[in-house]
């Protein structure tokens, strides 16, 4: 999401999950929908099947997806952005991309300040101590309003230009070195790939946490993006770069700003820096950087305004800035393993965990149940008695604790799952669809919305009758259910949509809505306070015909047969289905693929087989172009916005087998990812190659769901016991048969687990030496009816990738030895 | 498919003449595409739920193979095998195993209780445990070594068809959860056509010899494979290439079974002697008993 955003403007999958079914090209890297998507995987199939569709894997291991691949290439953990670095450099040396595409469509033209550049592995302005850089160059040339272009892509400052240079040393001979793939195999792929640059060929990419959970994460996936665009493969049907959510509501977490870094709909947080309301507003309202552009941005008001109208309704006025003062702003970081952090250092009393399973689930199991026993309270919502909830008790050698020594008071709140309440989930695809409550919850089990519905009102209570130091955020929330201690979901859904405050009429000054109605869509929104919408992308999903997420017609509303389903569930935004589907026409409207039009220029208007993401009446010669969500108007090859650089480079996992950069053998600062966090004693718990010689991976298997399904008799049986993947090579150099009992230590801890001897594992030449991977399915703990065992992140190092902190989860070294 | 009458069209260790409207009963079979199959395991979860087995939590033995063999309460399980192929690559054959529903089933050729094994008139092979005297010839008999004897209630056991979900115009459980579709049910006829679909466009893809399985020395069967690799069925976990009723079913029978026979009723005890007397080697014995 932090590459997709600085990249083409909206954070999320691109296309959706039956779109698969329309690639020429799928490619699987940086996950294994197989074993994590089975279920959209029918689409991998479809395509397959029925329009001959081929199917590649790069994946360190030959994988269930690998099974029914076309063609699989080995490939070193964590040298993604090597392996498509390489791949960029093939299409611009082999002239294989989409010119008029990359000309018009993306920033290719733009012209960045001459001061910009990129040495020994740093971008220009590298601060060493902060580990930060200073984007102070990372800008445009500009003439006066706008941004500087040169249309014929020759300006050695054009980012065509500096695409072309930095990516020139990516040869295929540096990538086989990096990643240890055959240079052939990645040719093979290469040219796969490159297959799909005509503007009537489309290729899917399908990833997953293979991509994130790397210290350079988004840049792996920026890599991809910038593929995408130089094939013209954005806004096409079967195209698109499309991340598979791990969870049903993965989507929906990330929309309602279950993180900190934004409000809901990625409105970015208020900081320290904010002081007021106008500064804070006015950082967040972009200016179009070339003359028509949409730059939707530029209705950041708008949304936030409405936001604070849905939480605080008459009680956000104009005069008091829409109740900015009362949004906490945030003082530095609080994301996952920032806050881990600051409980093992003892700074946090007390902690709600609603739905988490962080011993299991954040790296460095012993940090985590270190920080944890320093707590004095823990709350845990959950339907499952989850190892968090035991944390402090000694499970032998699975959970190896003195709970003597730990004080924290646990209190556990039996929640209901997903089947036993009414609710929403949003798919990967962006389609929120509409559960409804199956089952009685067992026992005592009460729903998320009743218990946090109970909590606030007893602080609420107490506010009020007891007083604190800032009462007034708690005091004036809206909280006009009908049930206050328990809110329906469908009432929560009413007020995420939006609603309006006062009479809206159209232009023509006809009344649209009365005051009350439910808002059709975030084009209502305004910014004097007449609209309440609790999250604008979500806005118009319940509108004046009711709740449009529980709509269940599987029609397809195309008429080429592209699987579109316009009336199952509401696609955010505006019930589109692909995003920045207006490129998938040329300049003068008309579809690259005729036969797999997605959206075309009627004479009029812009329309076709989905709600265009683009102005309807922007006429061709408007020149407004598709990416509306960036104030270029463009995608962007260069993005300033990313911590690590505009352009993706190789950096080396915080724990690597090699002992340099190979990009960067000469500087030690270039090793690995230059800006990202790493706090001190973390620093001091990474291992070396010299005692840790295995690169580890962590994965899912089909059979489970993270930690729930162990739970379950069903999945316990058919897949019940925890086991490492080891190539037959690193069995026999280290003395281990199949089936053996295997000790797996990193400098974190260990876990003990069978070993799975496998030919799908190979080891790997890379810069001289060889590789090989230790696979750690990452499904099995001490709670549940699965053979008990350590828990994956007991090996997991602490550190994460420099723009979402999403920890480096799928790379890191151990040592194998046979019990 | 669609809901049709079925009728039993023979049974094991009895003489019967099928009811004349059997033969308007549409034969079915059960497609599955090897080059769709993620190897998920839904199928085994789905048999396991609508059956209603639960076999013991086992252990991982190196293998993703769980449970580690068919049994009483595993009536498919998926069996993988890792080669290295003639490219230098890797095939990872995976295959859903299970009962095949033969046209000449051995199993019931094989089975000396009257009843225990039925053949209904679409083609499925369905065990009756009210009938089955626990002697396990059906596993002698059966050329897939399919069928196992329960160790809590002696009776033989196999996949069903979802005998009890056809007959009401429902997919087999394990057809019905199949994400990718690897798996389908239907008009054996169609899912004939269907395959030879899917090996064309396998064809293309570089499989040359991909090949429908369904093999004619067990008459064929109500279970099919695509198989990518058609002409090497063996590197499948050792699917028989030619299977047929081994001709010592009839002979191990000869001798073995008037011990079972012991168990059963007395009234089948005269055929006994008829039977031991003129030899067991053709098919038409099994009748000779009620003759």
């Amino acid at each position: 999401m932090t590459s997709l955003g600085p990249t083409f403007g909206r954070g999320s999958m691109t296309n959706h999950w039956a779109d698969i079914k329309n690639a020429d090209v799928i490619v699987i890297m940086g996950g294994n929908a197989a074993e994590a998507h089975p279920c959209g995987f029918k689409y991998v199939v479809e395509a397959k099947a029925k329009r001959g569709a081929k199917l590649v894997v790069v994946d360190p291991r030959f994988t269930r997806s690998a099974a029914v691949a076309d063609y699989y290439a080995p490939i070193r953990s964590g040298a993604d952005i090597a392996f498509l670095g390489g791949v960029i450099n093939y299409l611009l040396s082999n002239n294989k991309i989409h010119h008029e595409y990359v000309k018009n469509y993306t920033n290719a033209a733009f012209l960045i300040n001459p001061e910009f550049g990129f040495k020994d592995g740093l971008f220009t302005g590298y601060d060493e101590a902060k580990r930060t850089y200073s984007k102070a160059t990372w800008t445009y040339q500009m003439d006066g309003q706008y941004a500087k272009i040169d249309p014929t892509l020759q300006d050695p400052n054009c980012v065509f230009q500096h695409m072309k240079r930095h990516f020139s040393r990516y040869t295929p001979e540096m990538v086989s070195r990096v990643t240890g793939t055959p240079k052939e195999q990645f040719l093979k792929v290469a040219e796969m790939m490159a297959s799909t640059a005509p503007g009537n060929k489309t290729m899917t990419i399908l990833y997953a946490l293979g991509w994130t959970q790397h210290s350079i994460g988004s840049e792996n996936i920026r890599t991809m993006a910038m593929i995408q665009l130089l094939l013209g493969n954005m806004g096409m049907a079967g195209g698109g770069v499309n991340a598979l959510r791990g969870h049903a509501n993965v989507q929906g977490i990330t929309d309602m700003c279950l993180y900190s870094e934004v409000l809901p709909g990625y409105l970015s947080s208020p900081t320290v820096a904010d002081p007021s309301y106008k500064v804070y507003v006015e950082k967040r309202t972009p200016k179009a950087l070339r003359p028509n552009q949409m730059n939707y941005g530029q209705n950041f008001s708008k949304w936030f305004n409405s936001l604070m109208k849905a939480w605080y309704a008459d009680k956000a006025t104009k005069d008091n800035d829409f109740a900015y003062d009362w949004v906490p702003k945030k003082d530095g970081a609080y994301d996952v393993l920032d806050i881990f952090e600051r409980m093992h250092q003892g700074k946090m009393n007390g902690f709600i965990c609603s739905g988490f399973n962080p011993l299991a689930s954040v790296a460095n199991k012993n940090k985590i149940g270190a920080a944890l026993s320093k707590l004095k309270f823990l709350v845990v919502i959950d339907p499952l008695a989850t190892e968090t909830g035991e944390f402090w008790k000694n499970y032998g050698e699975f959970n190896e604790v003195d709970s003597s020594a730990i004080q924290t008071e646990v209190i556990r709140l039996p929640a209901t799952c997903f089947a036993e309440q009414d609710g929403s989930f949003t798919n990967s695809s962006r389609v929120i669809q509409w559960h409804w409550k199956a089952a009685d919850a067992p026992g005592e089990a009460k729903s998320d919305q009743e218990i946090i519905a109970a909590l606030f009102m007893k602080l609420r209570d107490m506010y009020k009758t007891q007083g604190g130091a800032f009462p007034a955020p708690i005091l004036n929330l809206t909280w006009n259910y009908k049930n206050p201690m328990f809110p329906a979901a469908d009432e929560v859904l009413r007020e995420i949509s939006g609603k309006t405050m006062a009479q809206i009429k159209d232009p023509t000054g006809k009344v649209v809505l009365e005051p009350g109605d439910q808002l059709t869509g975030f084009a209502q929104l305004s910014d004097d306070g007449s609209t309440a919408c609790g999250n604008w992308l979500y806005s118009g999903s319940w509108n004046k015909q009711g709740n449009m997420t529980a709509r269940r017609d599987p029609t397809d509303t195309s008429d080429q047969n592209l699987g579109q389903s316009a009336n199952w569930g509401f696609s955010w935004p505006a019930n589109r289905r692909i995003l920045y589907n207006r490129a998938s026409a040329d300049l003068k409207g008309k579809p690259w693929d005729e036969k797999r039009a997605v959206v075309k220029w009627l004479g009029d208007k812009w329309g076709g087989n989905d709600v265009p993401d683009m102005r309807p009446n922007a006429k061709p010669e408007e020149n407004v172009m598709p990416f509306i969500m960036t104030a270029e108007g463009v995608a962007r090859l260069f993005a300033p916005a990313m911590a690590e650089g505009p352009f993706p480079e190789h950096y080396e996992p915080f724990e690597s087998p090699l002992a340099a950069n190979p990009m960067h053998p000469n500087n030690p600062k270039a090793k690995s990812n230059p800006a990202a966090r790493v706090y001190k004693n973390d620093m001091a718990q990474f291992g070396s190659a010299k005692d840790y010689p295995y690169v580890a991976t962590t994965y899912r298997l089909v059979e489970h769901f993270h930690y729930w399904t162990k739970h379950a008799e069903l999945n316990a049986i058919v897949q019940p016991e925890s086991f490492v993947e080891i190539s037959e090579a690193l069995a026999k150099e280290r003395g281990i048969k199949t089936g053996d009992k295997v000790k797996v230590t990193s400098a974190r801890g260990f876990v003990k687990a069978k070993a799975v001897v496998t030919k799908r594992m190979k080891g790997l030449d890379v810069d001289g030496q060889k590789v090989y991977h230790v696979g750690i399915p990452i499904h099995y703990g001490f709670k549940g009816v699965a053979k008990p065992s350590q828990l994956a992140n007991t090996l997991t190092p602490f550190v994460g990738d420099a723009n979402s902190q999403t920890p480096e989860f799928k790379t890191f070294l151990v040592n194998i030895e046979k019990v | 498919m669609a809901t049709q009458a079925l009728h039993v069209v023979a049974r094991s260790a009895t003489t019967m003449t099928p009811p004349a409207d059997a033969a308007n009963t549409v034969a079915v079979a059960k497609l599955i595409d090897i080059s769709k199959c993620i190897g998920c395991k839904a199928c085994q979860v789905a048999c396991m739920e609508w059956n209603e087995t639960r076999p013991e939590i086992g252990d991982n033995e190196g293998v993703y193979d769980n449970p580690r063999d068919l049994g009483a309460g595993a009536w498919t399980v998926m069996r993988f095998n890792e080669l290295e192929n003639e490219q230098g690559g890797i095939d990872w054959l995976i295959r859903k195993d299970g009962c095949m529903h033969c046209e000449e089933p051995g199993c019931m050729k094989a089975c000396p209780s009257p009843g225990a094994i039925i053949k209904l008139s679409n083609g499925i092979i369905d065990f009756n445990s009210d009938n089955c005297i626990g002697c396990g010839y059906c596993v002698q008999g059966c050329p897939f070594n399919i069928p196992r004897i329960s160790t809590k209630t002696n009776k033989a056991t196999k996949c069903t068809l979802c005998s009890d979900r056809v007959t009401q115009g429902k997919d087999p459980a394990c057809v019905s959860t199949c994400p990718t579709k690897a798996l389908t049910f239907g008009p054996k006829e169609d899912q004939i056509k269907a395959a030879e679909e899917r090996i064309k466009d396998l064809n293309g893809r570089g499989y040359q010899k991909a090949a429908l399985y369904n093999p004619q020395g067990v008459g064929g069967t109500h279970v099919m494979y695509v198989l990518p690799h058609g002409d090497k069925p063996e590197q499948y976990n050792g699917l028989p290439a030619n299977p047929s009723i081994s001709p010592t079913v009839g002979l191990w029978k000869g001798i073995m079974k008037p011990v079972a026979l012991i168990a059963m009723a007395a009234a089948v005890l005269t055929g006994v002697v008829h039977y031991a007397v003129k030899g067991p080697n053709k098919v038409e014995d099994d009748h000779d008993i009620k003759a």
